[in-house]
């Protein structure tokens, strides 16, 4: 794929270690092959590499430390929260440290009359709203992992949930982070304040993939939990109806606290794993909910009811209470999982598009499910546009593998066509790092390698991910054309 | 001078989809008109500052009114840019969907950069419906009471889109669902505002038209942690945002104001005043700095445009 692959040199290894080790405890460190073996991946388990070395640093002084010693070594760094990223962000390589933030466990401070928590990386996402609960607060971006992943792995990808769109992504409720840069200079950005002086280098580091610095402590917001949320479950006989219905929601001036879609073999998995009570007959499932004080909710189910009746669905059932919201969830949240079950591996995919053309993406991946003779079921965040089909296929067959990154990058180029992205929250990592060729121009590529410079003028930390090189894109073939003129003519070209 | 003000007019706009998209010489209030019509705003509540603003100024200004607290600020809502870089490249970031990490979040970045990195040719905001139902209420309070209750009712599922305290009046809005507004205004109490003055006092806050903005006194910014004790400073004060902005007009030293503001978790730029020559904005740490200069370099390698804007250094 592209670049050379390092590989695993013993001698470096050696050296490596022994730098490591005179000021890390051996527990720290782990770099046997039978130690390194269970990092060799994260959630893209497709792609697989052993590290030279792991760290599991304890403190912010260790980090500093590795990060010092590896900018002095030239030895690159990829850092890791708990491993749960779709894209390939966390990806070992055999030159490199990979630096776990595991071991950051600890919530810092929490205050709930300035509704904020300080909390180190390796905190789970949920386990801060667990925090927060006695005072009726909770950390609103909910990513389907939010059981395992971490908030270090949330700033990285800037992670969304099903409630973005009423709540907003990581961007929209982290108020600071403090870190190191690769060089292992100590950084603050952001403040308990709402804004702070200069530019706002706090957009710049959340979804950076872990290119730019390296995290230490984030500053969430916590907001008030709403006293009460029910949820609408909408069928439709056609997806392109349940499209519309999406559509006319949002039209009717109401943002849904969530708008979730999943399409029939979607529901079907689902509904066989976890038995939420779905309709398996109906083309199309929608799920909207509605939250705030109890009145509120009402009034706005009320509305959510007429509007989808007006758009055509086929049955509507509205939870009654908590237990039934929760089970209605249940199968939306267990979606990934539950088509695990129906299939020995799945490649998730995460492109956004805007809503309306949401029949055409849908009408185009069937046409390709024919094409490559592979299913795949569609899971939507329908209100902000966030689709993740998944192809069914078995990774032990390598000609299955390739027929699936092929229809992979077919959808996520129509959805660069269409006028959306091809990652809406898992990021782009390794998994695609081509199809960044296709959504961004040779300038727009220079700029981001420009800003990695500014933080790592070496290009040490996490090196190869997210950003694709000039030469890369060249040999995919598939470099963004402005204007018809193709960029950097003097590139070779395969 | 770059005059921007002839490259105009609305680009995309799907209600549906909640964005729209817009170049940079458009004027904010004609923008503001066209949302109205299909019932919806700019959340963030730009201020204007006087009849010719720009959407594109009003993102390189980075500046939010009166829902900033409850809804966020103009960051939050910019989805893309194509802008010009100091080398005269055109480029594009972000895009017109809700969800985007495919590289770096330049646009969100630009927000607020003053137009020292790039010039915005066109931004992609997020739209939200304007909500059914609104009130204002008035409660007579002192400063302590004030910022005491402010960050109560901060703690609870409360449809408050605005708060204002001055004089020992809190001005408190409420924006949301009829039965929202109606509940939590019968929890907070105060006399209610008509429909008219209401609208009015919070345009005035937005545009510093209030009296408070009145006079020949430095008007300073201090953006704090909305919990931060009472500022004692020699002037008047005005307090936004649940308590996490606070105007002050105050001849006070500057140093006095940003160490005021520095003790309470925060930072002070003096906003309107007839002598700027000690620097407008917060001073940065010597690795803020350094990245900055660094970034600078990334957008604009030659330095032409806004030298000095916002730092005297670069």
């Amino acid at each position: 794929m592209g670049e050379a692959v390092p590989r695993l040199d013993a001698a470096r290894q050696r050296e490596v270690v022994r730098a490591l080790r005179a000021f890390l405890p051996e527990r720290a460190l782990l770099w046997r092959e039978e130690d390194t073996r269970p990092y060799e991946c994260d959630g893209l388990t497709a792609y697989r590499a052993l590290p030279m070395v792991v760290a599991l640093p304890e403190t912010e002084a260790q980090v500093e430390r590795i990060l010092r010693t590896c900018s002095a070594m030239q030895v690159p760094v990829v850092p890791r929260g708990a491993g749960t990223g779709l894209s390939g962000g966390a990806l070992p390589r055999p030159d490199a440290v990979l630096l776990s933030m595991a071991k950051f466990m600890r919530i810092r401070r929490l205050d709930p009359k300035a509704r904020i928590a300080v909390v180190e990386p390796g905190v789970r996402n949920l386990a801060i709203s667990e925090a927060a609960a006695s005072w009726g607060l909770y950390y609103a971006p909910d990513p389907s992992s939010q059981i395992a992943c971490t908030i270090g792995g949330n700033v990285a990808e800037n992670s969304g949930g099903v409630h973005c769109l009423k709540y907003g992504l990581t961007v929209h409720n982290v108020l600071a982070l403090r870190g190191f840069t690769m060089a292992g200079e100590p950084i603050a950005l952001g403040s308990e304040a709402l804004d702070s002086p200069g530019y706002d280098l706090l957009a710049l580091a959340i979804g950076s993939e872990g290119l730019l610095v390296v995290v230490t402590e984030v500053t969430v917001k916590l907001l008030p939990k709403p006293q009460a949320a029910r949820v609408v479950m909408a069928s439709f006989d056609d997806v392109e109806k349940a499209g519309e219905a999406v559509a006319a929601v949002i039209a009717a001036g109401i943002v849904p606290a969530g708008l979730e879609m999943m399409d029939r073999p979607a529901t079907r998995a689902a509904e066989d794993f976890v038995h939420a009570g779905y309709d398996t007959e109906a083309a199309a499932i929608l799920l909207c909910e509605a939250d705030g004080t109890p009145e509120e909710v009402e009034e706005e189910i009320a509305r959510i009811e007429a509007v989808l009746k007006g758009a055509g669905a086929t049955r509507l059932t509205v939870s009654r209470d908590e237990a039934e919201r929760l089970r209605f969830w249940s199968g939306r949240k267990a979606a990934f999982p539950a088509v695990g079950r129906i299939s020995p591996d799945y490649y998730c995919m995460d492109g956004t598009i805007p809503r309306k053309k949401l029949g055409e993406v849908l009408r185009f991946i069937g046409e390709l499910e024919k094409k490559y003779g592979l299913r795949c079921p569609n899971v939507f965040h329908a209100g902000d546009g966030n689709l993740h089909p998944l192809i069914l296929y078995d990774a032990n067959d390598p000609e299955e593998l390739r027929r699936t990154e092929q229809f992979a990058a077919e959808v996520l180029e129509k959805c660069v066509e269409v006028g959306g992205t091809i990652t809406g929250e898992h990021g782009v990592g390794v998994e695609k790092i081509d199809q960044m060729c296709v959504q961004f121009g040779a300038e727009e590529l220079e700029t981001f390698h420009a800003i990695k410079r500014a933080f790592d003028p070496q290009g040490l930390l996490n090196p190869g991910k997210a950003v694709p090189t000039l030469a890369r894109c060249a040999e995919y073939g598939r470099m963004h054309v402005r204007g018809g003129a193709l960029p950097h003519p003097e590139l070779p070209r395969f | 001078m770059l005059d921007t003000r002839g490259h105009a007019g609305v680009v995309a706009y799907e209600p549906s989809e909640l964005v729209v998209t817009a170049r940079c010489g458009t004027p904010l209030a004609e923008l503001e008109r066209l949302l109205v019509e299909h019932g919806q705003m700019l959340a963030f509540e730009p201020p204007h500052f006087g009849p010719g603003a720009t959407v594109g100024g009003c993102v390189a200004a980075g500046l939010s009114g009166p829902r900033r607290a409850s809804t966020g600020a103009v960051r939050d809502f910019v989805l893309g840019v194509r802008v010009l870089d100091g080398r005269g490249r055109e480029l594009s970031f972000g895009g017109r969907v809700m969800k985007n990490v495919a590289g770096y979040d330049v646009a969100r970045f630009l927000a607020g950069s003053m137009g020292t990195l790039a010039l915005l040719l066109e931004v992609s905001l997020k739209v939200l419906p304007r909500p059914p139902a609104e009130r204002s209420l008035r409660l007579e309070m002192d400063e302590t009471s004030a910022l005491e209750a402010m960050n109560r009712w901060g703690c609870e599922p409360l449809p408050i889109s605005a708060t204002a305290w001055a004089a020992g009046v809190l001005t408190v809005r409420l924006s949301g669902a009829q039965a929202a507004v109606r509940a939590a205004a019968a929890k907070i109490g105060g006399e209610p505002l008509a429909e008219d003055e209401a609208r009015r006092f919070w345009e005035a806050v937005r545009e510093q038209t209030d009296p408070f903005f009145s006079g020949d006194a430095p008007l300073w910014r201090l953006s704090v942690p909305s919990v931060a004790s009472p500022i004692a400073l020699a002037g008047r004060q005005l307090i936004e945002w649940g308590g996490a902005l606070r105007w002050w007009k105050t001849a006070a030293p500057a140093a006095e104001v940003r160490a005021a503001a520095a003790k309470a978790g925060g930072h002070a730029t003096l906003f309107r005043a007839a002598e700027k020559s000690g620097g407008a904005f917060a001073p940065l740490s010597p690795e803020l700095e350094k990245l900055h200069r660094a970034l600078k370099k990334v957008f604009d390698p030659a330095g032409i445009l806004g030298p000095g804007r916002m730092y005297p250094e670069f």
